[in-house]
């Protein structure tokens, strides 16, 4: 590179000396701490106990968000494709009756299939992230084929979805579902599988041809249309894997709470992008990474967590919540406009 | 900001009656990052007028068009209306002063009907302020048959045809009261009886006492309808003359002017067999008929005026918009483009037109956009991309193309338009193309760039790579090409040997 300045005779542009590129995920870290700290102090002035020390707080925490946290995982992959996901709160919940429905006990009266009950927990599993996957598919080839915007086509999902779960056993919730099954939900098990399919995804967008071509389509669509990228065909594999990922959260979260009901997930959509959009990803494509999105979850947890821990009114809780999500957003604005203008 | 007593003033002529020239700009200057868009440029119209811009494409018309319109404001220079100074701050100033312009790219709000669109900001209101729907139509009548154009006030505009778009945007303007209407190539998507219809009206606009400032590329048009005619050429005027006073001939001397010089190192290569023919490639109304053999070490230039479907057919050949009708040929054997990758897979490479809407990754940073083409078919290990392997191909280019940027992780949004061009350029030399398509491979670039990229172009013919260049500038298609094909509203108008092509033969092609 050194013979390359040499050698660079015109004057109109100044060549600077490689930078060292902070990773952008440092000032969330820092926003993540610093609100770690104000609870702490807060804690101390408000109820006289420690936030950060209190190892069972952290881990209900945690634990809360997981199931928010894996959403986002596949959220955050669509935002960055330039799309986004209103249908993932709905498809948890879809996939959480039909999980639950297949991982009944032996011998339960009123099981939904008297016939099915005491099964491998692998089935009740892979029919949850099958509905998942299909309900995905539906969203990617609405999106990819009929060219309808993302926010119509899983809007329209999120309703249907919904309706499904609901349909599905008339409301009623389902219980007595196998130890097996709910083993899933112990424990840290739901933190392990969030980090897992984060960790997962995060290599794959950062180290492989599908994350590339994701950040490509998201940056411009055209451009990666005309570098012979099938643009229709990844977005389809975007949305199908982000909504088993829906699907995957509706297995863990009814393995935690031992039962199906039809109201999993609703509002969940939004925590997720929330999640996304506070770690740091661009609502306008092209721009976004799962490290963001998972301190973006735990930034989520810690507003919860903290304002419960201070005896704050559940309202006001979601008050300040849609404050923090603005303010996430006119920041991310704010990043894009300098580096426009750049 | 406004004034609207200046204006009132000066609209009612009161400032110097019967001053000579309506609109009198002079010794306009305006500059953009990088591009001296006029320099000294000076411009005059008479009451009842019609005074043509000429120029080629990149000359400075617009820009002048845009200052009278009050959307750009000039670095330097007078602006007399009537005889009075003004100085105009934005398109709204300009109404006010009796200035319209009637744009290119239509600016009708398509949901709305013909005579909303026309009062918009000044529809008539009851004693509540609830628009009379009744009053506004009979106003648009009234303008219509002034006019003698016959369109629905009630329809919503999606529903009318360009032509009568156009005509609202006109009605629309002079219902202003305008003194002066700008038209910028209004002709270029009307048909004959409807350009007849249009002159109509303009000599109608004449008679009332009316300028009218008229920028076309046609010929023929500007004897039938203008009476001055102004030269621009790369920023700079040229000339004026009367249009009954010049020829066809003299204006193209004029536009095209400057000696071609040898700043385009094309070097005479042996030229071989042919590698992509195409044969009566038809798009739908974009283009008919495009005939060519592109033979292996050829640069063949695409010439002929902005919209003549030139990019269409670059696209087309590419996959990116699949032909209606006729043949793509590939080494003789005859292949239907139906996407980009199958034109990739043939070994073609395309540098598309506009940088920033089809080219780049603006956010992304030089890496991901070099290698996006490349890891479709390699440098990918069960999904995984062999990042050493890559980045090495990578810098191997940003050396030998002298990509100026700090390094490959600095996003393409930080580079000067010609370190982007050259980005693209890397990005397809990856896929080792023996087709290239290049379209206004320099066009908004510095001068040092442009000619890096012309030498290049030469390396890779001789290195028998089969060019397809489009260009808007003439100088630089003669400069480069072995063959010339001329492109006239979507049809093929001749194909000029490199040593028949001379800038007037192929403005004559382009613009008939």
């Amino acid at each position: 590179m050194a013979n390359q300045q040499a050698s660079n005779a015109a004057p109109a542009e100044i060549v600077s000396a490689p930078r060292r590129r902070l990773p952008p995920e440092l000032s969330i870290l820092g926003v993540m701490i610093g609100m770690m700290l104000l609870f702490e102090v807060l804690g101390w002035i408000v109820v006289g106990q420690s936030f950060i020390a209190n190892p069972l707080r952290l881990k209900i925490m945690i634990l809360q968000e997981s199931v928010i946290g894996i959403i986002a995982v596949g959220v955050t992959q669509i935002i960055i494709m330039g799309g986004i996901d209103l249908s993932s709160g709905s498809i948890v919940g879809m996939a959480a009756m039909i999980a639950a429905s297949l991982a009944q006990t032996e011998g339960v009266s009123h099981a939904i299939y008297p016939a099915l009950t005491g099964l491998n927990p692998f089935f009740p599993v892979a029919a949850g992230l099958l509905t998942g996957l299909l309900a995905g598919a539906i969203n990617g080839s609405l999106i990819a084929w009929t060219k309808i915007p993302p926010f119509i086509a899983t809007l329209g999902m999120m309703v249907s979805a919904r309706g499904i779960a609901d349909w599905y056993t008339n409301g009623q919730p389902i219980g007595n579902l196998e130890d097996s099954y709910a083993e899933i939900g112990v424990g840290w098990w739901p933190v392990i599988i969030f980090l897992v399919v984060a960790a997962i995804f995060h290599v794959a967008l950062r180290y492989t041809r599908y994350g590339k071509f994701t950040y490509a389509i998201g940056a411009n669509p055209l451009a990666a249309r005309v570098s012979g990228i099938n643009v229709e065909r990844h977005i389809i594999i975007v949305y199908t894997l982000a909504a088993g990922l829906s699907g995957l959260a509706g297995i863990v979260h009814t393995a935690r709470a031992i039962s199906g009901q039809a109201g999993v997930g609703v509002g969940f959509e939004l925590d997720a992008i929330a999640a996304a959009v506070i770690g740091g990803t661009s609502l306008a494509g092209g721009v976004g990474r799962m490290t963001g999105t998972v301190i973006g979850t735990v930034i989520l947890g810690i507003l919860t967590s903290g304002f419960t821990f201070l005896n704050v009114d559940a309202h006001y809780q979601e008050i300040i919540k849609g404050a923090v999500i603005i303010a996430a957003v006119v920041t991310d604005q704010y990043r894009l406009r300098r580096r426009r203008g750049a | 900001m406004l004034s609207p007593t200046t204006a009132q003033v000066v609209r009612e002529s009161g400032a110097i009656p019967n001053a000579e020239y309506l609109l009198e700009v002079a010794n306009v200057r305006k500059a953009f990052p990088g591009v001296l868009a006029l320099d000294d440029v000076s411009f005059r119209l008479k009451r009842g007028q019609v005074h043509a811009l000429m120029g080629e494409n990149g000359a400075g018309k617009s820009t002048l068009m845009k200052i009278i319109a009050g959307i750009y404001q000039p670095d330097s220079g007078s602006f007399r209306l009537k005889g009075q100074e003004i100085r105009l701050n934005s398109p709204l100033d300009a109404l006010q002063y009796g200035i319209a312009m009637i744009h290119q790219e239509l600016n009708l709000m398509n949901y709305m009907t013909v005579a909303e669109n026309i009062w918009i900001r000044r529809e008539p209101l009851n004693a509540f302020g609830f628009v009379r729907h009744d009053e506004m139509r009979r106003r648009t009548q009234e303008l219509f048959d002034q006019l003698d154009i016959k369109i629905d006030p009630e329809v919503e505009v999606r529903d009318l045809s360009v032509a009568n778009r156009q005509m609202v945007e006109i009605a629309k303007a002079v219902s202003y009261d305008s003194d002066v209407l700008i038209m910028d190539e209004p002709t270029s998507a009307l048909t004959e009886t409807e350009v007849g219809h249009l002159f109509r009206i303009i000599r109608t606009l004449k008679a009332q006492g009316k300028g009218i400032v008229y920028i076309t590329h046609k010929m023929n048009e500007l004897f039938e309808i203008a009476d001055q005619v102004s030269v621009f050429r790369d920023g700079r005027f040229v000339g004026e003359q009367a249009s009954a006073d010049v020829t066809r001939d003299d204006i193209i001397r004029m536009m095209v002017g400057r000696d071609v010089t040898q700043m385009f190192p094309k070097t005479v290569v042996p030229i071989g067999d042919v590698i992509l023919s195409v044969k009566n490639l038809t798009l739908g109304k974009r283009f008919h008929d495009i005939s060519f053999d592109l033979r292996k070490g050829e640069i063949l230039g695409l010439a002929g005026l902005v919209g003549s479907g030139r990019s269409n057919v670059a696209e087309t050949i590419f996959g990116v918009t699949p032909a209606t009708s006729g043949t793509i040929l590939i080494d003789g054997k005859e292949i239907v483009m139906r996407n980009p990758a199958m034109a990739m897979d043939c070994g073609i490479a395309f540098i598309t037109e506009d940088r920033k809407e089809t080219g780049c990754f603006l956010l992304l940073d030089v890496l991901d956009n070099m290698q996006v083409a490349l890891l479709r078919t390699r440098g990918v290990t069960a999904g995984f991309v062999n990042e050493r392997a890559i980045e090495k191909l990578c810098l191997e280019q940003k050396n030998r193309l002298r990509v100026r940027t700090p390094d490959l992780g600095e996003p393409v949004i930080n580079l000067s338009g010609g370190n982007q061009q050259k980005v693209l350029i890397a990005r397809w030399l990856m896929t080792n193309p023996r087709i290239l398509i290049l379209d206004e491979p320099t066009r908004g670039i510095d001068v040092g760039a442009k000619a890096e990229i012309h030498k290049l172009i030469s390396e890779l013919a001789g290195q028998g790579v089969a060019v397809l260049m489009i260009s808007s500038e003439l100088p630089e298609v003669l400069g480069m090409s072995d063959r010339v094909l001329v492109m006239h509203e979507g049809r093929m108008t001749g194909i000029v040997e490199r040593e028949d092509a001379t800038q007037v033969r192929i403005m004559e092609l382009a613009s008939q």
